[in-house]
């Protein structure tokens, strides 16, 4: 990102400001969307997707992933690799102990 | 003897090595939350019963925390922003905000945890308040731990600019990605500890 020109930096300025405003709106969604009680699996499901739409926005744009270079995206992708596996080692307990 | 590739990027990997250095301490930072969101994930589905966030924690204390943390990520990026384009006193501005907005969420936050702590609320409580103050707890430090940092930079930190505007310019830009990636980590915390 250092390599940017004063000119780029000002259109990204644009940008920034625009995803303030979306991650302002989707966290009232998200509080709205809360007080309707749902279904539990159901309020899970909407609550970690607006979540994850939100730390995209950070990640992509005030992170600058969406340009970033391919060795981060290679260490990001194992990250991820490792992450879903440890959320999921619960899963492994749980449904050995319905095994038994 | 110089510390190599703090402003040129070297040709293996394409990047200065603090950024490389950063991202891969994220990587470390995820798999720490990581652990702590898949005990969460355990401890809730195996409870018998457990209790929905917003019945005992304050959603609009935490609504308005996430509202201050977004904000202190878009001042963050602005102070980069303004390096970039030459503009030093507006780096110091928004530096600033960034430290304040920081602040207010630490004091919001100690609101929060001293109103539970008056109706002899603490982690001992159940497993529900355990997990909400290892979490928000775990956070918080990241959060002073960024401060920390950005105050250095905003203040003594700030004197290389004159001599090696280019360095201190990456220096923001490392402090910006750790301060932003807290905030990603408050985005899913907030959710599932008081909206579920």
């Amino acid at each position: 990102m250092s390599e940017m020109s004063a000119d780029e930096v000002k259109r990204h300025v644009r940008v920034y400001v625009t995803v303030f405003v979306a991650l302002l709106a989707l966290t009232l969604i998200t509080v709205a969307i809360s007080t309707l009680h749902l279904k539990i699996s159901t309020a899970v499901t909407v609550a970690i997707f607006i979540a994850s739409i939100k730390g995209s926005l950070v990640a992509s744009y005030f992170m600058h992933l969406i340009s970033e270079r391919k060795l981060i995206y290679a260490a990001l992708l194992l990250t991820g690799i490792f992450l879903v596996a440890l959320l999921f080692l619960p899963v492994s307990e749980w449904s050995d102990r319905i095994a038994r | 003897m110089e510390i190599p590739y703090t402003v040129t990027t070297r040709s293996d990997t394409g990047l200065f090595n603090a950024k490389l250095g950063i991202w891969l301490f994220l990587a470390s930072e995820v798999m720490l939350f990581g652990a702590l969101f898949s005990s969460y994930i355990l401890l809730r589905v195996g409870a018998p019963v457990w209790p929905h966030g917003w019945e005992h924690l304050n959603v609009a204390l935490a609504t308005l925390n996430t509202a201050v943390l977004i904000t202190s990520s878009v001042t963050m990026v602005m102070s980069w922003a303004s390096l970039m384009m030459k503009n030093f006193s507006r780096y110091k501005l928004f530096m600033g905000l960034t430290i304040l907005l920081g602040l207010v969420f630490l004091i919001v936050k100690g609101f929060e945890y001293g109103a539970k702590f008056s109706h002899g609320i603490f982690p001992r409580e159940s497993t529900f308040f355990a997990i909400y103050f290892t979490l928000t707890g775990l956070h918080g430090l990241h959060v002073l731990g960024g401060m920390i940092v950005n105050t250095y930079l905003w203040g003594p930190g700030s004197r290389i600019w004159k001599s090696n505007p280019a360095r201190f310019t990456n220096r923001v830009e490392i402090a910006g990605l750790y301060w932003h990636f807290v905030d990603i980590v408050w985005i899913f915390l907030f959710p599932s500890l008081y909206l579920l």
